[in-house]
């Protein structure tokens, strides 16, 4: 969700349970202009709040020219004070994995996993403990990076791929139309394509190279992790993903108005092919 | 512009005999880009002269950026007449649709407008100040949109308008995969409930009529082949509903899926129901008829799971600042045996510190909605008590199992302080926080429940309330697991009367024919020997 206009733009999210208290809505519009001037980023985004049992982590992203690349991640606890977040790496994600429960509230807080390992064979065989220490920042920023890969979305359209391989906002984008917003093969994953190579070549060559250089959400698995809600009859339309309870996403159709926001608790529903 | 076209539209003049060469060429461009497409038939200078003429009308900045949409929008406007067709129809679009259902919410219900102006003030009402509430939820950033919240609040008030009720609260939102649920909590007026109550009953007792004729069915075959093996397992008695106004049941629910729609009284809810919504983990779809797959499966539509989530939730979820509630005096000696389930507002309520409510102890806030126990009640049914009424089952079931008294469950008594909730693996059941870090001598005090994310609570002074908003599924650190489905039965233990023997050799058939014959023969000499000795006699 965009910075600017984030006032207006978290009512439309506000059915889905999402509010910001005036005063954190205040300090964020405060706070993000500053966050966007002292790091020089194009714009910034207020990307959501995750949930914490003693307190919660505000996040905004910035990005540059270039949405795709260079995206930078910052917390904060009290929407004034933002610290930046390490990327994620692949060793990161795998380690938080193994951390269980919430979210403290407090980044230095450590999560021990403990794993008993066999050593040795046959008769010799010793069980030896192998703890794992998973800081909270961490974990932090691979759950960010992780329900960014997993259900960020943006309208088809909304983007376009340039001839330089940059990703820019589509000047010209109108929106989708009632019809089109209730198909969900009109909303992309907002990363770098996966599943593209999947495609027939007969669908492929229906493709505009400049749009259609994103997946699209229609081949998620399990079929049904997106609950698509039209409030407000067609004039408001919600995305929410079951798979990342609390990721909201809305779109006015027919406007160039979206914009997607995560208020949880930053744990992924595994339970969900049983609750469908 | 409409000149330009024109010109370009028009029969090109004859050219003059002496025109130097430059201008041939130009006539020779002009006229190629003239040339009309033969699939659209619109030609380059018409369409550059539009598109030129619009980006000088309209002035975008970084035109060159965006030329080819502007290109590609002028050509597709081309062919829309400007006249609409269907000006006249009528558009019945699903926006259009809602909005004049919910039309009737904001309109007054009477002609005569002041006069009910008037009334409305005198007459109390049981509706209450969502706004006020709306407010405080908003300080402490839970609950809905103020907009939302004033549609809501509508529609609470003509569910007020409809039927006798003398408590209503907005109970929360649960969201589903189709549509979403606004819940409103009810206590009818005494008395006014029983017309309403009639038709409960009656489809109560349609479900137990086919269960008997299932009885009978299976009586009449076991007359006509009295060998069918009747199975010795009986089935578990099942626990018996709580009256209305009581334990689970002491609220009534209405529910709809957008405000303005109209409120559907969820049914009672049933122990076993309680007992299986708590081992299946489902989404709501939204509809209210849909089946709830699962297993264990569950007894009922989505309706009866929706109500039970929400009993759950309540029990769970709904707190009030300490001594806010008190016991009644009076009731307390009867009751003191059985558990108490009723209270009172405390006249003398004088508010607690917001500090103090905020307090990581959680000493000072008490769940005021009773404990349901593992039975699904919320008070103790003795199982065992059934048999007593007819005396062939226990002689039955004295002999199977032994006839001890079971040990009646027991939960957190009415009004027990929320630090005696269990933890959540090493998480408290609770985060208590303020609203405002930088003016807390205004802040309110929030609860946020971890056990049943999405459940909130606020208290200010006086004032307190309960909210939920969220999928209506209770916190577990562990992964959902479903139960695993009964241990197979048993195989009938093999003896002598089921194994099956060797068939006997030819030999062994000659010897036994043989020794059949001998004895036949013995026993006819016996015969003629017993004839002989009665003619003797």
């Amino acid at each position: 969700m965009e910075s600017d206009g984030l006032h207006l733009s978290i009512d439309y999210v506000g059915s889905s349970g999402v509010m910001l208290s005036p005063e954190s809505k205040a300090a964020l519009q405060t706070s993000l202009v500053i966050l966007q001037n002292e790091n020089k980023f194009n714009r910034v985004y207020f990307w959501g709040k995750i949930l914490g049992v003693k307190d919660d982590y505000f996040i905004a992203q910035g990005v540059y020219k270039d949405e795709f690349a260079g995206r930078k991640t910052f917390y904060s606890k009290d929407c004034i004070h933002w610290g930046l977040l390490p990327p994620a790496t692949a060793e990161m994600k795998e380690k938080s994995k193994l951390a269980k429960g919430r979210f403290t509230g407090d980044p230095s807080y450590e999560f021990e996993h403990v794993e008993t390992k066999k050593v040795g064979e046959g008769e010799e065989a010793t069980e030896e403990e192998e703890t794992t220490i998973v800081k909270e920042e961490d974990r932090l920023s691979s759950v960010i990076a992780e329900i960014d890969d997993d259900v960020r979305i943006v309208p088809r359209g909304a983007f376009v791929q340039v001839p330089t391989a940059e990703v820019v906002i589509n000047r010209s984008f109108e929106g989708l139309s009632v019809q089109e917003a209730a198909k969900l093969c009109n909303y992309m994953h907002f990363r770098e394509a996966k599943r593209l190579d999947l495609k027939t070549l007969l669908q492929r060559a229906n493709m505009d190279k400049a749009i259609d250089f994103m997946d699209s959400v229609e081949d998620d698995v399990p079929r049904g992790s997106w609950s698509l809600q039209f409030e407000r009859g067609s004039g408001l339309l919600t995305l929410r993903s079951l798979q990342w309870p609390g990721y909201a996403f809305f779109h006015i159709p027919a406007t160039h108005k979206y914009g997607s926001v995560y208020f949880g608790t930053g744990e992924k529903n595994q339970d969900l092919p049983f609750m469908l | 512009m409409a000149e330009a076209e024109a010109e370009a539209g028009g029969v090109p003049t004859p050219a003059p005999e002496n025109i130097s060469g430059k201008e041939k060429e130009f006539q020779k461009a002009k006229s190629y880009l003239l040339t009309a497409s033969t699939n659209t038939g619109i030609n380059l200078y018409d369409h550059l002269s539009r598109v030129l003429g619009k980006i000088l009308d309209e002035r975008p900045d970084n035109v060159v950026d965006i030329f080819e949409d502007v290109s590609k929008d002028a050509k597709r406007t081309k062919f829309t007449s400007d006249v609409d067709t269907v000006q006249d129809k009528v558009d019945r679009s699903t926006e259009v649709a809602l909005a004049q259902v919910q039309r009737k919410l904001f309109t007054k219900g009477g002609e005569e407008g002041e006069d009910d102006i008037a009334q409305d003030e005198e007459v109390e009402t049981p509706l209450p100040n969502i706004m006020e509430l709306c407010f405080f939820f908003e300080q402490a950033g839970i609950g809905l949109n103020r907009e939302e919240m004033i549609r809501v609040w509508l529609a609470l008030k003509s569910l007020v308008d409809n039927y006798p009720l003398q408590h209503v609260r907005f109970w929360g939102k649960i969201f589903g995969t189709e549509q979403n649920y606004y819940i409103a909590e009810v206590e009818y007026r005494e008395g006014d409930e029983e017309e309403e109550e009639e038709e409960e009953p009656e489809e109560a007792q349609d479900d137990e009529v086919p269960e008997k004729e299932v009885d009978e069915d299976a009586d009449e075959e076991e007359v006509e082949e009295d060998d069918t093996p009747k199975p010795d397992f009986k089935p578990p008695p099942t626990v018996p509903k709580e009256e209305n106004r009581t334990g689970a049941n002491k609220k009534t629910y209405f529910v709809c899926n957008d405000p303005g729609k109209p409120w559907v009284k969820l049914p009672l809810v049933q122990p076993n129901q309680i007992s299986v919504a708590r081992q299946v983990k489902k989404f709501l779809t939204g509809r209210l008829d849909a089946a709830v797959v699962s297993y264990p499966p569950f007894p009922g539509n989505e309706a009866n799971y929706l109500r039970a989530q929400i009993a759950r939730i309540s029990a769970g979820t709904h707190i009030s600042p300490l001594n806010f509630y008190q016991f009644d005096e009076e009731e307390e000696e009867e009751e003191e045996a059985e558990g108490r389930d009723h209270f009172v507002e405390n006249i003398d309520f004088e508010g607690i510190p917001v500090r103090d409510l905020a307090d990581p102890s959680l000493a000072n806030w008490v769940h005021h909605v009773q404990h349901i126990l593992p039975q699904g009640r919320c008070s103790w049914w003795n199982p065992v008590q059934k048999n007593e009424d007819d005396f062939e089952d226990e002689d039955e079931e004295e002999e199977r199992e032994e006839p001890d008294e079971p040990e009646p469950e027991t939960g957190p008594a009415l009004l027990t302080p929320l630090a005696e909730d269990e933890e959540i693996g090493a998480m408290p059941a609770w985060t208590p926080a303020l609203s405002s870090n930088l003016v807390p001598q205004f802040a309110i005090a929030v609860m946020h429940s971890n056990l049943w994310p999405g459940a909130h609570a606020f208290a200010f002074e006086k004032k307190f309330e309960n909210i939920y908003v969220g999928y209506g599924h209770k916190y577990k650190s562990d992964n959902y697991s479903p139960p695993a489905p009964p241990p197979i039965q048993e195989e009938y233990s093999s003896g002598p009367e089921i194994t099956e023997t060797e068939d006997p050799t030819p030999e062994e058939e000659a010897a036994l024919r043989a020794a059949q014959q001998e004895a036949a023969e013995a026993a006819e000499e016996m015969e003629e020997a017993e004839e002989e000795d009665d003619d003797d006699d």
